[in-house]
């Protein structure tokens, strides 16, 4: 397990693997707004916490894809599921390097980001904690995603359709926790609401997803 | 003879094709009377003539949710028993749902709009069935996208099961996001709140008519879907001599 | 005792049953050889031994982690190098050392090339060597020698008999000839599937609407 972990990290990282990709739509994303919008900071500050949450959301989307078809492609699928390590466990393996790749620079990122927006400070470590607690829902509901659409050959659209809906209890508890802080609410309650939707995807995923691959391998 | 016996293709086509026409005739007596009825009732002290549209919007509402509910019992008989005619009767109920639940999103935008001033209110009930508008429109999109109805029906079946929490979470996430102006529940059983029962009785019948409706058009489908099967399958016997 | 026992097994393809009837052992240092024309299921029968897809009918009979596949494509990611490929299905299947396999199919001097760079039959080579490092009694090959010139298939024909000398056993899928006479054959042909019969379970929904 430990050696699928490190050979997707790898991979994520060499040349092509798209490292990176996520952030820098995150970033376009969040010079695009004020474009948008205006630039007046009264405008932008109300809606940073929606704003920065949807713009983490659509980067996690961008990747979902290189979960499984990769592997689909060259036949490592067929040895994995054939190997002596749980399809779930592949699951849970692939959607934590997906986190590691995707998740977790962004969440350490986003305080930059928040700045462009000028989301107010008492808020960014709400951001910081509510990214870190909600983007693995992210990942693993987009592995579950992958999963169902990994043997057609263009399921990215399709992919997308059918993980933005389970994306919104997500998005509402993780963008309120940010919102809250913002006005110096408490944000114990919307917290705690995503880190049961987290427990939740982690308890319910990989097995959904392994079931999925194995009806897509058959 | 075992309930089970109704999912064979033959006995299902064979037993759906006497009952159809009952169901259909039922279902526009019932949807006729009710609409009919309910138009004639007197405007509400409140709301004026406008309420007449809840006729609509309540059992098309009601259809949506059990429209899913079908879908979802339907996957589960699929999974576990591996009957065939449960899996064209989950596709089959999903476009249906899908209007019902358009047919709510509109008749609630047309109720709102001299109600709440506004075409469009990010209102919990409202929002939540344009939530389950989306899942409904990822489920229909799998099922055309896989062209192997072996993997199509159990890659939806999971997709159904899974996306069912997500949709519940989803309405409590929504409820917990915005408290909203909707209305309770039209057939509350709480006192204070109670509909007349003026309204109510036309409203059952609405209901009910919707329902029928809503299994004729099921039973249309899912025979249309059984023939398609059956096509599909001799062309692939053809092929293969 | 056997190591993998197929008995009166049926395998579908498409929601229909494309072979059945299907019986054989392979004792320890056998290979067999699978024959039959184009569609006729030996990837389907392969695959459903190697548990990627159920049965139609029929039971397989196999002690647990015994079975290695190795299908037609090999499974390579082309920005690690041959070494790195090699590393981690090795750590995957809980084995040492790659030096042997690599010595096993001439791979040694390519160690440290990326794998994207290899040619085809190079590539084909490292998929082999692959099993090598599973550590698994059982091969389960599906056409191993595609894109491999005489010289390598000739390694090949080594590591095969290598491996059935050390207690090994290996089903292959093959149209040519692997020279390696002492297999035996079963030639799939006569298995071809009839049209089901009115009480058997369908295996899909080609053959539950047929």
């Amino acid at each position: 397990m430990r050696a699928l972990l490190i050979r997707d990290l790898r991979l994520a990282t060499r040349a092509g693997g798209g490292f990176g990709l996520g952030l820098a739509f995150f970033l376009i994303l969040c010079t695009l707004v004020p474009f948008g919008v205006g630039p007046d900071a009264a405008m932008l500050s109300p809606i940073a916490p929606g704003i920065l949450w949807v713009g983490a959301l659509l980067s996690c989307l961008l990747s979902l894809d290189r979960i499984f078809a990769l592997d689909h492609e060259d036949g490592s699928l067929d040895l994995l599921a054939t190997a002596p390590i749980p399809l779930e466990a592949v699951v849970a393996v692939k959607a934590a390097a997906h986190w590691l790749t995707t998740g977790l620079p962004l969440t350490l990122a986003a305080p930059i980001f928040a700045l462009l927006l000028h989301l107010p400070g008492a808020a960014t470590g709400d951001l910081v904690l509510s990214l870190l607690i909600g983007t693995p829902a992210l990942s693993l509901l987009g592995a579950f995603g992958a999963a169902l659409t990994v043997g057609l050959r263009r399921g990215g659209l399709l992919l997308s359709l059918l993980v933005l809906p389970l994306y919104v209890p997500t998005l509402i508890f993780g963008a309120e926790i940010v919102r809250r802080g913002a006005i110096g609410a408490d944000a114990a309650s919307p917290l705690a609401l995503l880190a049961g939707i987290t427990l939740l995807s982690a308890a319910l995923i990989p097995f959904a997803a392994a079931a999925a691959l194995r009806i897509n391998l058959r | 003879m075992s309930i089970w016996e109704y999912a064979n293709p033959v006995r299902f086509m064979r037993s759906t094709a006497k009952l159809l026409p009952w169901v259909v005739a039922a279902a526009a007596i019932c949807v006729t009377a009710g609409l009919v009825w309910g138009v004639l009732t007197p405007p509400d002290y409140r709301q004026g003539s406008t309420v007449k549209i809840m006729f609509l919007h309540v059992p098309a509402a009601l259809m949506a949710i059990n429209g899913w509910l079908m879908m979802l019992v339907a996957s589960l008989i699929w999974l576990i028993r591996r009957h065939h005619v449960s899996a064209l009767a989950a596709k089959a109920a999903a476009p249906i749902g899908a209007v019902m639940t358009v047919i709510a999103l509109v008749t609630g935008a047309i109720w709102g709009q001299p109600m709440w001033g506004t075409w469009w209110e990010w209102d919990p009930r409202l929002t939540s069935f344009l939530i389950l508008f989306l899942f409904y429109l990822g489920y229909i999109a799998l099922w055309s996208a896989i062209e192997d109805p072996d993997s199509a029906a159990d890659l939806t079946g999971v997709l159904c099961l899974v996306g069912s929490v997500f949709a519940l979470l989803s309405r409590y996430a929504v409820n917990f996001w915005n408290q909203g102006l909707h209305q309770g529940a039209s057939l509350s059983v709480a006192p204070g709140e109670r509909m007349s029962e003026v309204y109510r009785y036309p409203l059952y019948l609405c209901m009910l008519g919707f329902f029928l409706l809503f299994l004729a058009l099921l039973l249309i489908r899912t025979r249309t879907e059984i023939r398609l099967r059956r096509t599909a399958a001799l062309r692939a016997r053809e092929a293969r001599r | 005792m056997s190591m993998l026992a197929v008995r009166d097994l049926a395998v579908a393809r498409g929601g229909m049953r494309v072979a059945e009837g299907i019986s054989f052992t392979l004792d320890p240092g056998k290979a067999l050889i699978l024959r039959g024309p184009n569609g006729i299921g030996k990837t389907t029968l392969l695959r459903t031994i190697a548990g990627l897809q159920p049965p139609a009918a029929g039971q397989i009979e196999t002690t647990p982690d015994s079975l290695a596949y190795a299908a037609h494509a090999d499974g390579l990611k082309s920005a690690l190098s041959v070494a790195e490929n090699l590393r981690f299905w090795a750590s995957i299947f809980g084995a040492q050392g790659i030096d042997a396999a690599l010595s096993a199919l001439d791979l040694t001097g390519l160690a440290d090339r990326p794998a994207g760079t290899l040619s085809a039959g190079q590539k084909r080579r490292l998929g082999l060597a692959r099993l090598l490092v599973t550590g698994r009694l059982v091969w389960l090959l599906d056409e191993p020698t595609v894109s491999l010139d005489a010289d390598a298939v000739a390694l090949f024909g080594q590591v095969i008999r290598a491996h059935l000398r050390t207690g090994g056993a290996a089903l292959i899928a093959s149209h040519i000839d692997l020279g390696l006479p002492e297999a035996e054959m079963l030639d799939l042909t006569p298995h071809r599937a009839a049209p089901r019969g009115a009480n058997a379970v369908p295996a899909g929904f080609n053959e539950a609407f047929g």
